[in-house]
């Protein structure tokens, strides 16, 4: 199984203008978010990109996109029908291969010389089956996220066969079923935004979204039913993300990233003194 | 290996079930001592947590029942104060490292031994109780809400359906949960006590149904007593109602969830914190609850949980509480996405969810139930089962058995549609009236469990035997069969293994059924703690029908009959039921049917009416409107509830004060004395502290010299003389039956002479009868009269007449007084120093941790009550019986005097020269010779009996006060410990001189038909005695069944201070403890019939 296809959705309401925000990457070099997803993915050996958009958002992205438009192909989400819908709008594109999945608002910082995607891609060539990154995550962000848990395969860090996928389970069911050994303490296997899927995937969702019962289905519930067609595995890969949507999250992932890059000793003189300006400030007061 | 500890440690159960009797009857004491050092030793280094507790309790029970009887008579022994305190701690490990210490040094004795026996008794219940709650917290699902620690980090959301108004009404949905209650089918022999279950998964099984009911007479139709009610509202804070209880309350801080006790509101606090939206774990997070409902539910935004019972009177045995826990978990878990599905039915794994927090519901409310209890939240009929831990359970080679039972619900073929139908129409249920606490009954089934004693474990078996019976009788349709098996398990089982599990209400009404019915009365059921309070009564459905009016009238008939001698806490009901097989379930009540139940608006409405409509939040506006609408279009019920609940109405308050003043002014309510008292307790001259003697009192224990001790036996010449003064008629006895038995019924006010207390001679008979059939065994042993005379109140004169009466004084030939007493108090409000003295300064028992917060948030609010209602103000809000008390024993013997009660009895008998005083609750006291003669010897005034103190004998004692021995209230000791150095505690028996009592009042038997004369010596007498301010358990009864217990302050003067009179010669006789031994607590029961002390008593007696 080679990878070489990648699907990025940022068709959800509120937030479809994130990938479009500028930010300064590692090397002090101006780019938007949308640059930053692609260069990972392409840094993954991607050659063939789909962006999952907002009718009427293409002519920003286009300008969002700089160098690496060639390589970017765009199909839009007609209606906001959740998730799992915005990856089927790819369905064309991926046709019968696997392809990297990334989520347009979140951004990826590997702390190893591999990228996070690379990571990921590298696992599923060598399993040749869909592999999810995954993140332990502490049972105050369940709300968020959704969860899988499964046993741990031997002899391979951090790598796990999935059994079970619920989408924001409450911290009840999750103890109760959702339980992965070798995690702390009320933590779990969280989804990190970033997936490689196999072509299966497409006619789980097509399924979903002919059942009447699913409204809006999300990803992992279309990732609840990989695990009855074969192998599905998670693997908690060496990296954060930052994800964009949230309170500060731009700032946060500037800050990440800044801090991981060339300007580091720059932005923490520049934060030192706001810290400094704000306290003198305050006991003029 | 020592053989009990082989018994203990052996997988074989013939083995393994040996009962501690077959190994210490006729152990001597080196080889009691023996096993005993044996199993300390077993029990601190053992591993296993079941070892450990079986070991626990032999090592209380060999202290209790077996070592005591091997000392000799005069070994009884002080208790190290230490050891006492560590007790009172809850540290008992180490009040047992005190107390063997003692023993070691001082060797065994009665006192050390009945220490021990209560140590090892509490450790043996804490370590269950420990273990119970690790199962709690660990099973899966429970364990998140402990390490939660900040509303910010809440991983719960409001499931969004209920954040949406409706668009035409403007109104928030309603989520409503209907839940019935459990009823149990076999009595499970207590089998689902958690503990059993436990370490005895085989023998814990129950039958079990869940019903829906209607009161007889009162409800057209049968329906889920229980309904729960939850929705989104617009202010950010937990609205609490209890409609049934008439109390609401917002909570806005997170702290104010965990204070139980502030107000009704409890149960819902607890069902709140085990749902997991005010997780456990956040308890002392000091945050507002505004930041945590945004983060479940949003901005601006909070939560209302109202509850309702259809007004289900406490002490149902019908699981109304557990099953209200579990509605109320239900519908909260449902809302916040814990369980699968919003409405409907639960699933089974979502239902078992709801018991285990309902477990924890129960824990963290400081309550406690079996695992059968939460029942109701299944449909149907079912089979609950004790299960084996499998490895991956919490319990796992910790306990035998899980914490949670299997429910195995009784499909058709089981259980057909035309027994269900047959069940309905042969079985009355009932509510008998009485509202009894049921944890000591518990206690004692955990006990007899571990202890195995042969006639109660062979009980066990049957009981086991008969739940199948139970089971085949349901598979075959045969009623009259379930009737037939219930009623062998109460008669058999149940009773042998609880003895207590009866009483005379419920025996006469099972006798009546069968000379009314004969036949056609099937059987009893019991279903559940004890009798009394709910039960079942089978009869042919030919007659159930009529059977059922007839019961209503009778169960009242003779709760009339008894209701001065038994606690009963409402008028008996019986209840239409029906089968329920839903279990527990929702709807989503939406746009006009998005309605609470009227009762909550009647509770709401004074309230809101209070604000101006402008200041009110949207929501409630829009509730206000459609209050309306439905008033002007259903009218009716609901207009007339809502106009009752903000209109005043008839002047029941009224009634009370008048019936108040009548029992004052008939009883001679002597009112300056009264108002000199209050001065006094306001200004603090009197109180709880000024009880006690001044600190610079040197008080000791008494020499050998100021004592006879008569354990030993008593010389023949002086039980001649007695038997001579007995014979000439010389000797009456005087019974103290003033009191309502406070601690024996926990202040419900039951006339405690009157109480059947006890089997004896195959019926219930109370401490009156005893009493009067010792006097007449007496006197048929040694000729003559002894005239028998009861001490009354103005709360026990009328009921002890009447009974008296209607019973024929029980065959007593003699001559029977009953001297009525003449003075009356009337109860106050306690002092806030007083209380806080009480609580804070004299030593406490401490409870487990979570009772103890639930009890320090109650004398929170009980303090709060004292300073609203007015320190040191008359207490009037209570029936008239319950507002005034009696003054205290002293006034008993003057009483006679002035109420010409012992010039009449000196006119009919003049050759009377002796009385017997005692107390309604020393049951051995009996005109003995020995004792007699002694005390006519001796030539004193007064005689009075002491015995060898036990732990829990608390209350003062012997003493040689600044080198004179007389006898010092446990109120008047100047410390707490000053108690534990007096060997003798007073039994209250005293002997008295007649003419030398007159004198030292200043009198002569001629003064006696001067009234006035009698008066003023009885006055000036008085004066000279220390008045005691007391604080007292008064039981406020309201709703249905609910009772509150208010501590009210009182006075009294006590017989004991006699001895305090140089002028007045008195002898102190150290008597055996079964003769002097008091039955002050229903919890003493057990151990009491257990250890020989009941034998005793009957041998004494001669029944009629």
């Amino acid at each position: 199984m080679q990878v070489r296809k990648a699907v990025i959705t940022a068709a959800a309401p509120q937030q479809n203008r994130l990938p479009l925000q500028q930010l300064v990457d590692r090397n002090g070099e101006d780019k938007t978010a949308l640059q930053l997803v692609v260069e990972e993915t392409v840094a993954a050996g991607i050659e063939e990109i789909c962006v999952v958009i907002k009718p009427g958002d293409q002519a920003a992205y286009e300008s969002a996109a700089g160098s690496q438009l060639g390589s970017l192909q765009f199909v839009e989400q007609p209606e906001p029908l959740g998730y799992a819908d915005a990856i089927f709008r790819a369905k064309d594109f991926v046709g019968d291969e696997s392809f990297l999945h990334l989520v347009g608002d979140h951004l990826y910082l590997s702390s190893t010389d591999e990228p996070c995607a690379k990571q990921l891609v590298q696992v599923a060539n060598e399993f040749q089956c869909s592999v999810s990154a995954v993140q332990a995550t502490r049972e105050n962000n369940l709300p968020y996220f959704g969860i899988v848990s499964g046993p741990h395969v031997s002899q391979y860090e951090g790598l796990y066969e999935v059994e079970h996928v619920v989408e924001k389970p409450t911290p009840t069911l999750a103890e109760q079923e959702l339980v992965t050994p070798g995690l702390r303490v009320g933590h779990y296997l969280g989804f990190f935004g970033m997936h490689v899927l196999t072509s299966d995937v497409m006619s789980l969702i097509e399924q979903l979204l002919a059942d009447p019962s699913h409204s809006k289905p999300s990803l992992s519930d279309a990732a609840s039913l990989l695990p009855a067609r074969g192998k599905y595995l998670a693997f908690e890969l060496q990296g954060t993300r930052c994800n964009l949507g949230i309170k500060y999250g731009l700032l946060k992932a500037q800050l990440a990233i800044g801090l991981s890059g060339r300007d580091r000793d720059e932005i923490l003189t520049e934060m030192v003194d706001l810290l400094a300006n704000r306290v003198e400030a305050g006991s003029a007061r | 290996m020592n053989c009990l500890i082989e018994i203990i440690l052996s997988q074989d159960d013939a083995v393994r079930d040996r009962s501690l009797e077959s190994v210490c009857d006729g152990a001597s004491l080196d080889e009691l001592l023996a096993h005993i050092a044996a199993l300390d030793e077993f029990r601190r280094n053992e591993d296993n947590l079941y070892h450990r507790v079986r070991a626990l309790f032999f090592l209380a029970a060999i202290y209790r029942y077996h070592l005591p009887q091997r000392l000799a008579p005069t070994q009884s022994g002080l208790v190290p104060f230490t050891g006492y305190e560590h007790l009172l701690s809850r540290r008992f490990v180490e009040a047992i490292d005190v107390f063997l210490e003692s023993q070691n040094s001082d060797g065994p004795s009665d006192g050390l031994a009945s220490a021990l026996a209560q140590a090892y008794h509490h450790l043996g219940f804490q370590t269950l109780a420990d273990q119970v709650r690790r199962s709690v917290r660990t099973v899966r699902g429970n364990q998140w809400m402990f390490r939660l620690g900040h509303p910010a980090d809440h991983p719960l959301r409001i499931e969004p359906k209920l954040l949406r108004a409706d668009p035409e009404t403007g109104a928030m949905p309603i989520l409503q949960e209907s839940t019935a209650v459990r009823m149990d089918f076999s009595h499970s022999a207590w089998s689902d006590i958690f503990f059993l279950g436990m370490d005895f998964p085989e023998g814990a099984r129950v039958v079990n149904t869940s019903i829906d009911l209607g009161v007889l007479g009162r409800d057209s139709e049968t329906r889920p007593p229980i309904e729960t009610y939850l929705r989104v509202i617009d202010e950010p804070v937990f609205r609490l109602a209890s409609v049934d209880l008439g109390a609401t309350a917002d909570v806005t801080s997170v702290a104010e969830m965990f204070d139980f006790a502030r107000d009704y509101l409890g149960l819902l606090k607890a069902a709140v914190i085990a749902s997991g939206i005010v997780p456990p774990g956040l308890e002392g997070c000091r945050q507002s609850m505004s930041e945590l409902l945004l983060r479940i539910v949003g901005p601006g935004k909070g939560l209302e949980l109202v509850s309702k019972i259809n007004d289900i009177p406490k002490g149902s045995r019908l699981a109304v509480s557990t099953n209200l826990l579990g509605s109320l978990i239900s519908i909260l878990m449902r809302a916040s996405r814990q369980i699968q599905s919003l409405t409907g039915q639960l699933t089974e794994n979502d239902r078992r969810l709801v018991a285990a927090r309902a477990i924890l519901g129960e824990w963290i409310g400081g309550s406690g139930g079996g695992w059968q209890d939460s029942g109701g939240v299944w449909p149907g009929i079912k089979l609950i089962s004790g299960t084996t831990a499998q490895e991956g359970d919490p319990e796992f080679g910790i306990s035998r058995g899980r914490l949670m039972p299997v429910h195995q619900v009784l499909g058709r073929k089981e259980a057909s549609d035309e027994t269900r139908k047959k069940i309905q129409d042969s079985l009355v249920l009932v509510h008998g009236g009485m509202a009894q606490n049921v944890g000591p009954i518990l206690e004692m089934v955990t006990e007899h469990y571990l202890l195995r004693s042969k006639k109660e474990w062979d009980g066990r078996a049957e009981a086991m035997q008969i739940l199948d019976e139970v089971v085949e009788a349901i598979r075959e349709g045969d009623v009259k069969r379930i009737g037939e098996v219930t009623t062998r398990n109460f008669e058999g089982p149940l009773q042998t293994i609880i003895p207590w599990a009866t009483n005379r209400f419920t025996d006469v009404l099972i006798e009546k059924c069968r000379e009314k019915y004969a036949d056609q009365f099937w059987g009893f059921w019991m279903l559940g703690g004890m009798a009394g309070g709910g039960m079942g009564f089978i009869f042919d459905p030919s007659v159930k029908q009529e059977a059922q009016q007839w019961l209503s009238k009778t169960m009242v008939e003779v709760k009339r009959s008894m209701e001065t001698s038994l606690p009963f806490a409402m008028d008996p009901v019986v209840y239409n039921f029906k089968i329920n097989d839903n279990g527990t379930f929702a709807k989503l009540l939406s746009g006009d049917d998005a309605n609470m139940p009227d009762r909550y608006y009647a509770l709401v409405l004074p309230n809101l009416l209070k604000t101006e409509i402008r200041d009110l939040p949207k929501g409630r506006r829009i509730e206000l409107e459609r209050i309306g609408l439905r008033c002007r279009d259903h009218g009716g019920a609901t207009s007339g509830i809502l106009l009752d609940s903000v209109l005043p109405q008839g002047g029941n308050q009224a009634d009370q004060a008048s019936s108040l003043q009548d029992v004052l002014v008939k009883c001679g309510f002597d009112r300056h004395q009264h108002e000199t008292i209050r001065a006094e307790l306001r200004s603090g001259r009197i109180g709880l502290s000024q009880n006690r003697l001044s600190a610079s009192t040197t008080i000791r224990d008494v020499r050998p010299s100021d004592v006879t001790d008569v354990r030993g036996g008593i010389e023949k010449k002086y039980s001649d003389l007695g038997a001579e003064a007995i014979r000439k008629g010389q000797v009456g006895v005087v019974t103290l039956a003033a009191g309502v038995g406070s601690r024996w019924t926990e202040g419900a006010g039951v006339c405690k002479a009157l109480h059947p207390f006890n089997r004896f001679s195959g019926r219930h008979r109370s401490f009156l009868e005893v009493h009067l059939a010792k006097n007449q065994h007496t006197t048929q042993q040694y000729g003559g009269s002894i005239p028998q005379v009861f001490t009354t109140s103005y709360l026990t004169d009328e009921p002890i007449r009447q009974n008296l009466l209607e019973h024929n004084s029980y065959g007593f030939k003699g001559s029977l007084r009953v001297s009525t007493g003449r003075s009356i108090g009337l109860r106050m409000i306690p002092m806030v120093r007083d209380l806080r003295f009480l609580w804070e300064e004299t030593a406490q028992q401490l409870l487990d941790e979570q009772q103890q917060k639930v009890r320090e948030s109650l004398r929170t609010a009980l303090i709060g009550w004292a300073q609203k209602a007015g320190e040191g103000n008359d207490y009037t809000d209570n029936l008239a019986n319950q507002c005034v008390h009696p003054v205290g024993h002293w006034y008993e013997i003057p009483n006679m005097l002035r109420n010409g009660l012992l010039k009449q009895m000196l006119d009919e008998q003049p050759e009377l020269q002796t009385l017997m005083l005692h107390n309604i609750d020393t049951l051995g006291a009996n005109v003995d010779p020995g004792l007699l003669g002694m005390h006519l010897d001796r030539g004193s005034a007064l005689s009075f009996e002491v015995i060898g103190r036990r732990i829990d004998d608390r209350g003062g004692g012997l003493a040689l006060v600044n080198g004179r021995p007389r006898l010092v209230e446990g109120l008047a000791m100047p410390n707490e410990q000053a108690e534990f150095a007096l060997t003798f505690y007073n039994s209250m028996t005293t002997w008295i001189d007649i003419d030398g009592l007159l004198t030292a009042f200043g009198l002569n038997r001629s003064d006696l038909a001067d009234d006035s004369k009698v008066d003023a010596a009885v006055r000036a007498m008085a004066a000279r005695l220390p008045t005691y301010i007391t604080l007292k358990d008064v039981k406020k009864r309201w709703g249905h069944a609910q009772e509150d217990v208010f501590p009210v302050a009182q006075f009294e003067k006590l017989w004991g201070d006699m001895t305090t009179l140089p002028e007045i010669a008195c002898n102190f006789f150290v008597t055996p403890l079964l003769r002097g031994q008091q039955l002050k607590a229903q919890a003493q029961l057990d151990p009491w019939k257990r250890d020989g002390s009941a034998d005793y008593i009957e041998s004494l007696c001669k029944w009629s």
